[in-house]
């Protein structure tokens, strides 16, 4: 009797080792959006983008959202964060009220006057990391024209390695317009920053088809 | 220094490896005869080798060919006596229902024989006695003369004859009437025997058709015990297409589990998780595995204690009454099982509804309208069904089961066989190719070395025309001295 506890202790034991936890599998998303100036009226196709993601995510999947305002390298600025619990039909409940909640930050948001981007992706690259995903997003839904408060400063080496960042709905300012330069350089400014920390970088701007994000 | 460099015998490379070539071809001309010799002794090894691993392969084949014989004999040994104790037990069971009642039936064929003989002795026709006082008419009527007297006496016996005769025929009629009565009363005890005869004449039928298929199992078992090549030949042919028919039953078999386990692997998230894995597969598809491979287990343990299968020889050792209570034990345990997976297809219905109603109200669309389906019982009812029905149809995946193992053996030994044949052919084959090879192998070593060969051959061709006319200038001289 004893030898064959001893049998199932050891089986058990084997099959914990083979086990591997959630986090090895999942995916993490962190989503930035962008609230100064003119672009909060571009807040509806964010709303957009957030659903279209809590539908896509699965149980034991980690998804956050934050504001990109004047300062942005805060927990403060995180609307709501969650990691979906393991049964499917509590995930359902607490996608729901994760919808909920950017709804209501939708309707009392308030413009900023700086935009910070860079701090937003120092707060993403901290929160991912501590929820340990297997696959890391961050969404910067942005112009992508930082502007920084005198002070405030910036300059810092992103860690990105193993991160995805993806530029959604990169709207045109009326400067590039007038010279699409400016446009193209703010986006392989991006691109150089991302990929030099080691991530990868991707936009998509088509609204209709955001099936790539995850791809 | 470059390696190279060390073979450069001159500057020139080409007149270096030339240099080579006439010392490489010199030295191979000067061990021509050992070379020859260990090619000879290397192939000839080779080929020993060779044939000496094929002959053991083949003894293994014959051991194995042997082994798979005696395997199959044994196997067929017992299928047939299963067979031939079923056919007795057919019988016993025919002459305990039919011929244990032959006593009554002979009885009751006894008493209908005694009533039927009763009424046949009734209904025989006893003729009327003719009147004594006839003869008195044939006095009077010799009476000589004629005396109106006579005339007289003789009508009135006439009247009285006549009087009498009417009597008479009414009682016969009424005599007739009841014999007839009697024959009526024969027809349904005739019918009665007809019948019992029948029942008798049905079972000994029976009885016969059933010995007669004794007979011919008996035969087949005969041809087992003698070990003839018939009946191995019978056997093996009867086992591969056993083989066949057992693994397509099991491949549609595992279809069904497929079905039952996508039926049950996604609401088993609910009650385990869904996120944590062991070895990269999902917890929940392991419930839901482990779920299905218990109902399966349970059902092989219900069709073993049933005795419809024999995989297990400790469960068909047990008694009776043991047997029987893990008969109920296992079919309630396939039972609740049942149960738990019509819930869970239940729950599984009610998550893809919770699903639908989620994307919609993050989507909108398309998903409102599929979350308000009316029909939707049918799909719950279907899928509830499933899984109540499954496990059970399952359990009869023991069947073809015992018969795939049954079979595998044989199978696996007539590849095994095929294959040893195979490895002897190819080592025959090897060696007789290196066998062979030994003299093309000299030929090319021969060719290699063909201009120190030609010139040996010219010097010798001189020395023996310079032999051969010295020989016969010898013998003209040696004629002329004669």
């Amino acid at each position: 009797m004893k030898k064959i506890c001893l049998v199932l202790l050891l089986t058990l034991v084997g099959l914990s080792g083979c086990s591997k936890f959630s986090s090895q599998y999942n995916q993490g998303v962190y989503m930035l959006v962008d609230t100064s100036g003119t672009y909060t009226k571009e807040l509806s196709q964010a709303k957009k983008i957030i659903n279209f993601i809590l539908a896509k995510l699965n149980p034991g999947d980690t998804f956050a959202v934050a504001q990109v305002n004047t300062g942005s390298f805060t927990q403060k600025d995180i609307i709501d964060k969650r990691t979906f619990d393991d049964r499917p039909s509590m995930a359902n409940d607490q996608k729901r009220e994760f919808s909920k909640v950017v709804d209501k930050f939708i309707k009392k948001v308030r413009p900023s006057a700086y935009t910070d981007i860079t701090g937003g992706l120092l707060q993403a690259i901290e929160f991912l990391n501590e929820a340990n995903t297997n696959r890391k997003i961050i969404l910067i839904f942005s112009d992508l024209k930082e502007d920084l408060r005198p002070g405030y400063v910036r300059n810092i080496p992103l860690k990105l390695k193993g991160f995805e960042v993806i530029a959604v709905n990169v709207t045109k300012l009326h400067s590039d317009n007038v010279d699409p330069r400016e446009y193209m350089k703010r986006l392989s400014d991006w691109k150089r920053k991302v990929v030099k920390g080691g991530g990868s970088w991707r936009v998509i701007n088509d609204m209709q088809h955001l099936d790539p994000i995850f791809q | 220094m470059s390696k190279g460099d060390i073979f450069m015998v001159v500057s020139s490379p080409i007149l270096s490896g030339i240099i080579w070539l006439v010392l490489l071809v010199f030295v191979m001309y000067f061990a021509r005869s050992l070379a020859h010799l260990a090619i000879r002794s290397f192939c000839r090894v080779i080929h020993n080798a060779m044939r000496l691993s094929a002959r053991a392969v083949m003894r293994a084949e014959t051991r194995l060919n042997n082994r798979n014989r005696e395997v199959l004999l044994a196997q067929g040994k017992e299928a047939a006596e299963r067979i031939i104790e079923r056919e007795f037990d057919r019988i016993d069971a025919t002459v305990r229902r039919d011929l244990a009642e032959y006593p009554t039936l002979h009885r009751q064929l006894s008493e209908e024989i005694t009533v039927i003989d009763d009424d046949y002795k009734n209904s025989t026709e006893v003729p009327p006695d003719p009147p004594g006082w006839v003869k008195a008419v044939d006095a009077v009527a010799k009476i000589p003369g004629k005396d109106p007297m006579v005339a007289s006496i003789l009508e009135d016996i006439h009247a009285s004859m006549i009087k009498a005769n009417t009597q008479a025929i009414e009682e016969y009629r009424k005599s007739s009437h009841k014999r007839h009565e009697h024959l009526k009363h024969m027809m349904p005890h005739w019918r009665k025997l007809r019948s019992v005869l029948g029942q008798v004449d049905k079972s000994v039928n029976s009885l016969l058709t059933r010995s007669q298929a004794i007979d011919r199992h008996m035969e087949e078992y005969e041809g087992i015990v003698k070990q003839t090549d018939k009946a191995v030949r019978m056997l093996s042919s009867s086992s591969l297409t056993q083989f066949f028919i057992a693994a397509f039953v099991l491949a549609v078999a595992v279809g069904g589990a497929l079905i039952n386990f996508n039926l049950i692997a996604r609401p088993m998230s609910e009650m385990v998780g869904g996120t944590s894995r062991i070895m990269g597969i999902p917890i929940n598809q392991i419930a839901a595995m482990v779920i299905i491979l218990v109902e399966l287990a349970m059902g092989l343990f219900l069709m073993e204690t049933l005795r419809i299968t024999r995989l297990f020889p400790v469960i068909g050792a047990l008694n009776d009454k043991t047997r029987i209570r893990l008969v109920w034990t296992f079919f309630s345990i396939l039972l609740f099982l049942a149960f738990v997976e019509a819930g869970l297809a239940f729950m599984r219905d009610l998550l893809m509804q919770d699903d639908v109603r989620t994307t919609a109200s993050l989507l909108g669309g398309q998903g409102a309208a599929a979350a308000k389906n009316p029909n939707q019982w049918i799909t719950t009812a279907a899928q509830m069904g499933m899984g109540f029905v499954l496990p059970f149809a399952l359990m009869f995946v023991a069947i073809p089961l015992e018969t795939f193992v049954h079979s595998l053996r044989t199978v696996l030994g007539v590849v095994g066989v095929s294959l040893l044949r195979v490895c002897a052919w190819l080592l025959r084959l090897i060696g007789n190719i290196v066998r062979f090879m030994s003299n093309a192998l000299i030929q090319l070593y021969d060719l290699i070395i063909f201009a120190p060969l030609w010139i040996e051959r010219a010097i010798r061709g001189k020395q023996a025309d310079k032999k051969d006319s010295t020989d016969t200038a010898s013998v003209y001289l040696e004629g002329k001295k004669i």
